[in-house]
């Protein structure tokens, strides 16, 4: 008779493939997952308490800190949903430059999140690098724009904080060509790559269904094959004005949620490049009261590089809001992981994990 | 497909379900939540993802949010039950949909809100030894004073 042994491995909170503090309590059997328990909380910071007791204006820079990869469309979330609440126009420039500003944030993610994969899977810091030298050219132009590298706090209800400065549009249609050819090298050594194929094609295939039922919105319900983007199926500020495509997989396994993101970096250089082009004149900074009393509720969902990044807002009449939920797509994404994993070795757990691309922070909240 | 039909069909199935009907979303009474959710979900329908579940404190009840979306039809639907403070129970909807799991977790984590039904009802947020809800108006810490609303 075979012998027949159970060991509950805790992997995490602190734990180099993890992306964060999240604590895996993994069931096994040798080395196979029988089930796997994730255990979130440990960057909980209540930015939801905090928020009804901050006017939106105060409000901004915590948005930065939910999902920290993509600060600028967490900003673009709130002013969107806070412009629908309140009725509020915002001016064409201010639009586009939106849209540049968050396409450019996308690509910086998913760069960080391709790579990242690459190194869970063992393609050790040269990926890495390479990706991380080319969002170091995007940080910069945040840097510019808005004087911070990370956390930029940069959207303002109406508009933004302040134009581009002159010579960063320069520096962006630079940096468009560049991307593009280094983004043909970066692939030349993971797309292809037999070692890398091995490790993730066909491990933690997520099917259509279950990632509906389960909520998974974003690069990770594309890949396995449901052609669905909010760019595209309910244009928001000025999507529907570009010509673009939507990137899907087919099987849904971790491979096609690593491609689907590299072809999505292709998309979004293809936005930024007409919506620079077509940059109207005026003024995109805000010219609107920066103190805002919404009466009445709103649910506004925009595309994250992770997903569906939604925001309802309650307002009673004052300042503050009466309650402020904030969905996170990473939420979702990551409630998925158990149902995945099942009848894996851990080493493909971490991979199934990596190429989910979470966040904590906005998991946490 | 428009919201209005939605709701149309909602009352011709279920004459006594709505308690409370607004342009913006109506309000299910509680006995009626998963009939009504499993017709919207397998119906014509096909709200087949549950967006979003949340919770909104009102004081004397707790107000919890329900998301429907329809990839078909690309509506969005507004659900809301009311839960009075004596009674903070409801019917959990992870048969339904997976995505309940954790987001109920996290209404009874920051509500106190009980879904009857639910396989694992931890708090997911806060640690497991806390006896208060921190996203209740009434929620009381050293430390922490709210802001007067002006």
């Amino acid at each position: 008779m075979m012998e027949y042994e159970e060991l509950i491995i805790n992997m995490g909170p602190q734990h180099p493939s993890t992306h964060g503090v999240l604590y895996l309590e993994l069931k096994l059997d040798g080395e196979v997952v029988l089930d796997c328990r994730p255990n979130i909380g440990y960057l909980h910071r209540s930015i939801e308490k905090i928020a009804e007791n901050r006017s939106f204006v105060q409000f901004m820079p915590f948005t930065d800190r939910l999902d920290y990869l993509a600060s600028m469309n967490n900003n673009l979330g709130l002013c969107l949903t806070v412009e629908k609440l309140m009725n509020i126009a915002v001016s064409p420039r201010a639009q586009y430059l939106r849209v540049i500003i968050a396409e450019l944030n996308r690509i910086a993610s998913h760069l960080f999140a391709v790579s990242t994969f690459a190194q869970d899977l063992g393609a050790f810091a040269t990926p890495l690098f390479y990706a991380l030298r080319d969002r170091e050219k995007i940080i910069q132009i945040f840097d510019h724009i808005c004087g911070q590298r990370l956390t930029y706090n940069y959207m303002r209800v109406g508009g933004v904080s302040g134009d581009l400065p002159a010579g960063v549009d320069a520096l962006i249609k630079e940096y468009i060509p560049y991307q593009r050819k280094m983004l043909d090298e970066f692939e030349t050594l993971l797309t292809g790559n037999v070692i890398f194929c091995a490790r993730s094609k066909n491990i933690g295939v997520l099917s259509k269904e279950t990632a509906i039922k389960y909520g998974v919105t974003g690069p990770n319900l594309r890949a396995s094959g449901y052609k669905w983007d909010l760019r595209k199926d309910e244009p928001y500020l000025v999507y529907d004005k570009f010509d673009f495509d939507i990137p899907t997989g087919e099987n849904g396994d971790s491979w096609d949620r690593y491609i689907v993101r590299i072809r999505e970096i292709r998309e979004s250089l293809k936005i930024i490049e007409q919506a620079l082009g077509g940059l109207p004149e005026g003024d995109p900074v805000a010219k609107v009261n920066k103190v805002f009393r919404p009466n009445g509720e709103t649910y506004m969902c925009t595309e994250n590089p992770r997903g569906e990044l939604g925001f309802y807002i309650v307002g009673d009449g004052n300042i503050f809001p009466y309650r402020l939920k904030i969905r996170a797509p990473s939420f979702s994404n990551l409630s998925v992981l158990s149902a995945m994993v099942k009848g894996l070795n851990i080493s493909d757990t971490v991979c199934a994990l990596g190429s989910l691309d979470i966040v904590m922070g906005e998991i946490d909240r | 497909m428009d919201i209005a039909s939605v709701i149309q069909r909602i009352e011709e199935q279920f004459p006594c379900a709505i308690a409370e009907k607004t342009p913006g979303w109506i309000t299910l009474k509680k006995e009626s939540l998963i009939p009504v959710f499993h017709c919207l979900m397998t119906g014509p329908e096909a709200f087949i993802s549950l967006h979003c579940l949340t919770a909104v404190d009102r004081k004397d009840s707790v107000e919890v949010v329900y998301h429907l979306f329809s990839y078909h039809h690309k509506i969005m639907l507004t659900v809301k039950v009311l839960l009075p403070n004596v009674d903070l129970t409801i019917d959990s909807l992870t048969p339904l949909w997976d995505a309940a799991n954790w987001l109920e977790r996290e209404v009874f984590d920051l509500f106190g809100v009980k879904f009857s039904g639910h396989p694992d009802m931890r708090r997911i947020l806060n640690p497991d030894h806390w006896t208060t809800h921190p996203l209740r108006k009434d929620f009381k810490q050293d430390g922490f004073v709210p802001r007067p609303v002006k």
